[in-house]
């Protein structure tokens, strides 16, 4: 088959590979019939994240149809299917607590030691993103082998297009968790750093969920357009001082919730600001393999976020992070929640609101494109934010 | 069960790199430089002076620790006692999760594993149950003619509130002289707790989700 495979930072193929084969009893090989790069395949392809190896198949927003099934799938074959970006098992502690990205039993056992020594505790399983996550193939391929097959994937009705479900698998569970881990409260307003895909999700969910207002914060204006037609107030920073933009509209309160959904790749460090002047120094720590993640986004989030209010961080980090302002989080009272998303836990709801219209799921779609051009995808998606906002890639086009 | 280990010939106490390593890998150049000074600071003699006797199991002792001839690891499995006891009173069903073990032979209450060596070799192991209280706990032990010296006992004890059941396993071994023992001891010196680790991991996967989590493609890779 073909399948995007990774080469070295910023050097994507598409190669031809064996095709994936069922291994266990609870597996199942699925067709993809549409296949999404994520921001967070940015990271690797940028050579951020340790443990991706030459010839891993990147890739975890995907869907399609059942082809094959293992003695103990539920699933039929013909079905159509949304894949979770998490592998969960559905049977240990943290499965059966909801907590499906924390599962004990997907990552398996020898690439277990990476993360255990990085974080305390080995990390759950995901598709194609490193050995650290367990060295599964991901999706942006013809085929992939789907473990757990019986508690991941989700069956989606044929009358709604592979668009507008796609982003079951990974974006819109992650910005709907990341509003719900915001505790948002009736009359709330609410801060989003970034208005990539996952940002513009959170904001509808925040809406949703109750929030008075969403101010949402970029420098892309296309980004900055897509917020706005989400529902948010936008801030450009490279325009305004955020902070001081943030305090004044709200009265000098600050933001109840804040939500970070940029991460490790933090932009904008010109403009003076203390949170921002440090990611300069992330940015030159980051370039020379060092290994701090940048965190520009985070700390001024800290920053403006109210007393006694909530940080939520959906954006993902992998190392350290210098100059976190500890100080201003323990004095200020602010709880924080964050993590890898529960995938299943939300799929359900999440189907029946866009089955209800309640969100839309597509306009963020900027490309599509067959998977042969994967690499253009990657290319433009990292050096052309402005208008490569979402990249759909359709395998067998 | 003893707490004193059996003597491995030549060991010069636990290997740091592969740690160090993962920790370039990460690029983390400080947190490096933290842990490549903790052993020094960190077991002085002032903290070995000891007012009291913690809880912790005693095969933690820092005095003790990275000893390679003394394995013992717990892990909690989100199964009822029972049926963990089932599974591993079976011992012929040991290749299923312990990688090193190529096949177990049971004949009555004496069983033979065969052990992959480095280079492609296998030794033999002849072990007898000693112990055997049901749903609780395991013991087992090497008979005379065995080419490796071993003991070891697993417990199962329920775990509060209906979250499963903790498993402790404690393994002993000696390796046989000869070239092949130098290979085993080897290995175990290298990899002494990894190996444990990774099959109680493995038995827990199998125990919870009815398979060994993989992330191969093919059947071939394997």
């Amino acid at each position: 088959m073909r399948a995007l495979t990774y080469h070295g930072t910023k050097d994507v193929r598409v190669d031809t590979v064996p095709d994936p084969e069922i291994i266990n009893p609870r597996d199942a090989v699925i067709k993809i019939t549409s296949t999404a790069i994520c921001g967070s395949d940015l990271h690797l392809y940028d050579g951020v994240i340790p443990g991706t190896l030459n010839g891993d198949i990147l890739g975890h927003e995907f869907m399609g149809e059942v082809v094959e099934t293992g003695p103990k799938s539920t699933l039929k074959k013909g079905q159509r299917v949304v894949v979770p970006f998490t592998i969960s098992c559905g049977k240990c502690y943290f499965c059966e607590k909801q907590q499906f990205s924390a599962c004990d039993n997907a990552n398996p056992a020898e690439k277990q030691d990476m993360t255990e020594q990085l974080y305390g505790h080995a990390v759950g399983g995901l598709f194609g993103y490193s050995h650290l996550t367990g060295g599964f193939s991901g999706g942006q391929a013809e085929y992939v082998r789907v473990p757990y097959s019986d508690v991941g994937p989700i069956v989606v009705p044929d009358h709604l297009d592979d668009d507008k479900v796609l982003f079951l698998s990974d974006i819109l569970p992650t910005g709907w968790m990341a509003a719900d881990n915001a505790d948002i409260e009736e009359g709330d307003t609410v801060a989003v750093w970034g208005c990539g895909p996952v940002g513009l999700f959170c904001i509808q969910s925040a809406l949703l969920m109750g929030a008075d207002r969403v101010i949402a914060i970029d420098h892309y204006s296309r980004r900055l357009e897509l917020a706005r037609q989400a529902g948010a107030q936008v801030i450009d920073f490279k325009q305004t001082n955020v902070t001081e933009a943030l305090m004044e509209m709200t009265g000098g309160i600050g933001p109840d919730a804040v939500i970070d959904a940029v991460g490790m790749e933090s932009h904008g460090f010109s403009l003076g600001d203390q949170a921002q002047a440090f990611n300069l120094a992330d940015t030159i720590k980051q370039k020379v393999g060092i290994g701090a993640d940048r965190g520009g986004a985070l700390r001024e989030a800290i920053f403006a976020c109210r007393k006694g209010g909530r940080l939520s961080m959906p954006g993902v980090y992998g190392g350290f992070v210098d100059k976190f302002p500890l100080g201003a989080l323990m004095e200020k009272g602010i709880q924080i929640k964050s993590g890898q998303t529960h995938v299943q836990r939300y799929l359900n709801q999440l189907l029946r609101l866009i089955e209800e219209d309640k969100i839309d799921t597509t306009f963020m779609i900027s490309h599509r494109l067959p998977l042969e051009e994967a690499p253009k995808g990657y290319k433009n998606f990292k050096d052309n934010q402005n208008d490569w906002t979402k990249v759909v890639l359709k395998p067998g086009v | 069960m003893s707490r004193h280990p059996i003597e491995v010939r030549g060991y010069r106490g636990p290997d740091p790199l592969p740690r160090l390593a993962l920790f370039a890998a990460a690029g983390t150049a400080i947190a490096l430089l933290a842990f490549a000074a903790k052993p020094l600071f960190g077991n002085s003699p002032a903290q070995r002076r000891r007012e009291l006797e913690d809880d912790a199991p005693r095969r933690l002792s820092r005095e003790r620790a990275g000893s390679p001839a003394f394995v013992g690891k717990s892990v909690l499995i989100n199964r009822p006692r029972a049926e963990l006891y089932d599974f591993w009173r079976d011992f012929e069903l040991f290749p299923q999760f312990m990688e090193n073990i190529r096949a177990v032979e049971v004949n009555g209450d004496v069983s033979t594993w065969t052990i992959a060596a480095p280079a492609g070799q296998t030794v033999t192991a002849e072990v007898e149950v000693v112990e055997d209280l049901r749903n609780e706990r395991l013991a087992w032990k090497s008979t005379p003619q065995s080419q490796i010296e071993t003991k070891g006992t697993i417990d199962f004890r329920d775990a509060p509130a209906g979250r499963g059941t903790y498993v402790d396993a404690l393994i002993e071994y000696k390796p046989p002289g000869g070239a092949v023992g130098r290979a085993i001891a080897d290995l175990f010196r290298r990899e002494p707790h990894v190996q444990a680790r990774h099959d109680l991991k493995r038995f827990k996967m199998l125990m919870e989700a009815g398979e060994v989590s993989t992330s191969w493609r093919t059947r071939r890779q394997s």
